[in-house]
């Protein structure tokens, strides 16, 4: 016990009377074991235990369970919430990883060396020394086509795969096209079906072999997974039916004229047209300011 | 002297068993036709079938009949991996794939699933076991072939719609859901799933039971064009000697569990040996 408490320390910015990072220091190990089974099976889903934590399972309690457990003294933590860092989700994440462990907080995607996400990848590119963490409502991509959990299972064991593809072939003949929008499913590293988490289909291209480890954790769930760096991220996808990103028809953000980002599409209350903002607000910002990213 | 590939069975059943329950050493003597019953006074076991050993060749049609619970499902339903054999073995002579020493119930569930949708087709009595009723009939074809790795939309339909013609389905229902469809429709489709990827082996259980006879008669037609049209070896169960006489070459008589006869169809049907199958042939005919 006093091993570990010393392992912790104690930060002078910290609030005083909890453990360094909210969790214990068995809560943080267990989840750091977990985290290197998930690194080393990419894409495959490893059971953890949850612990409760001071917001409802659903809202972010696995993303903050993997921040907490993988967070040092020097690292400089992001947190956004579908792009913005200024949704209350993000705020509220980032001041109680603040204040159970002192450490920095940015909004500057370059400077992390943390980011906790919600539904979005951000613009910028990442590099090797930056740590993604996905929150994850749906860990199971399969769950769509197969509501038992010891089926699924199963079926990740035989790599059974057929149930989904024959999903994405209904959906050909009924609409044209496959309309997944969020949380198309993708294989990794030639293995296990993964769901990215809902992010848009913009983002999935850019799992792939990318030079970040990116961590799924789904807290209500009770798994994560991980796609480590330079790994093969492959949407499934037909010869003749490809998988596609979103397309803005040529509408460019508002705000900073970028036509090479994902854009929210925001209704005008007065005028009641559409309005187009990029979704990553720290990187518009950068592209308002003239900086060149 | 080793057979050519040509008149190498495309199926061999080695001692196939099957036990329900706690299992004794005397199951297997205490039960079958002899004793007339198929459950272990000893130790209560169901013995589903045992010691069944026969050969298809390639485009033959054998006809396995018996009464209701003497095992003739059981069969089939090992051989399409839907459950596991207590004892026994089956050697699968696949195309080319040097896998044909293999018993395949010694596979594993991967393998399995692959010797499944490459090398087997089934159909069963009842189109809610072998389709999904919710998935449109092309999407019930699409399948199998998508789990044999297909992955162009195109050629799937192509087949599938080549297929659904071959079973006399309309094409313009290919993209509705069999749910939608009569008996024999669905029954249809089934059939059609069954043959998407050129079987070697096509087991048929009871497929025409509780189809009115008009329909009856053009299922039949069908499973004779396959026969003229493939070299699929197919095993065919049913407890109607008709559909017997009208399409299989041989013939195996089960009964309690075991083969109590086994020969050319119209030895059996003109001439039965065994004490059941004479009851069996006097009844129908």
């Amino acid at each position: 016990m006093t091993e570990l408490s010393t392992l912790a320390g104690t930060d002078s910015e910290a609030v005083e009377g909890y453990n360094f990072a909210f969790l214990d220091e068995f809560t943080k190990r267990e989840l750091r074991r977990k985290i290197l089974k998930a690194v080393a099976i990419p894409g495959y889903q490893v059971p953890f235990g949850s612990r409760e934590m001071p917001l409802a399972k659903g809202w972010g309690t696995g993303g903050i369970q993997v921040t907490l457990s993988i967070i040092g003294k020097s690292d400089v933590l992001k947190v956004i919430d579908q792009g913005s860092d200024e949704s209350v989700n993000a705020v509220n994440i980032r001041n109680l990883v603040s204040r159970m462990t002192g450490v920095k907080t940015t909004s500057d995607t370059s400077r992390a060396t943390i980011i906790q996400t919600r539904h979005r990848i951000p613009e910028e590119p990442l590099t090797k020394d930056q740590i993604l963490v996905f929150q994850v409502p749906f860990p199971e991509p399969l769950r769509t086509i197969e509501p038992s959990e010891q089926v699924t299972r199963r079926m990740h064991a035989e790599q059974d795969y057929s149930g989904m593809w024959l999903h994405l072939y209904e959906d050909i003949v009924k609409h044209g096209k496959i309309t997944i929008g969020a949380r198309y499913p993708c294989m990794v590293n030639g293995r296990h079906l993964m769901d990215p988490s809902p992010i848009p289909r913009w983002d999935v291209p850019r799992l792939h072999k990318s030079p970040v480890l990116h961590l799924f954790c789904a807290g209500r769930e009770k798994r994560i997974y991980a796609i480590p760096p330079h790994t093969l991220v492959e949407p499934l996808e037909f010869e003749d039916y490809r998988f596609e990103t979103e397309d803005f028809c040529g509408k460019v953000c508002e705000r900073c004229g970028s036509s090479d980002t994902f854009l929210d599409e925001i209704i005008d209350d007065a005028t009641g047209n559409p309005r187009y903002l990029c979704s990553d607000t720290s990187f518009c910002e950068k592209r308002q300011r003239g900086e060149d990213v | 002297m080793t057979p050519t590939p040509a008149s190498a069975p495309a199926l061999r059943v080695n001692n196939l068993t099957k036990i329900y329950g706690s299992r004794c050493p005397d199951c297997i003597e205490n039960t079958g036709p002899d004793h007339g019953r198929n459950v272990c006074p000893a130790c209560g076991s169901v013995v589903a079938c045992a010691n069944i050993t026969f050969e298809v060749m390639p485009g033959e049609i054998l006809g396995i009949v018996g009464e209701s619970g003497s095992g003739k499902s059981t069969i089939v339903r090992c051989l399409h991996f839907d459950m596991e054999p207590t004892m026994g073995a089956a050697y699968l002579r696949c195309s080319g794939n040097g896998s044909d020493d293999a018993n395949i119930f010694q596979l594993n569930s991967q393998e399995m699933r692959a010797v499944r949708n490459q090398h087997l087709g089934m159909v069963y009595q009842n189109p809610q076991m072998g389709l999904r009723l919710d998935v449109t009939a092309g999407g019930n074809i699409a399948e199998k072939l998508l789990a044999a790795g297909w992955r162009n939309v195109g050629m799937i339909r192509d087949r599938g719609g080549l297929l659904l013609k071959r079973t006399e389905i309309p094409l313009e229902r290919m993209d509705e859901a069999p749910r939608n469809f009569s008996g024999g429709m669905q029954q249809r489709v089934q059939i059609a799933k069954a043959l998407a990827n050129d079987p070697d082996v096509l087991l048929l259980d009871e497929l025409t039971t509780g189809l009115d006879v008009s329909v009856q008669a053009r299922i039949l037609d069908l499973i004779k064009e396959i026969r003229r049209s493939t070299d699929a070896a197919m095993i065919l169960i049913t407890h109607d000697l008709g559909v017997i006489k009208l399409l299989s070459e041989r013939t195996i008589v089960l009964k309690d569990g075991r083969i109590v006869e086994t020969g050319l169809t119209d030895q059996i049907l003109e001439d039965p040996q065994h004490e059941y199958t004479q009851l069996l042939v006097n009844s129908v005919l």
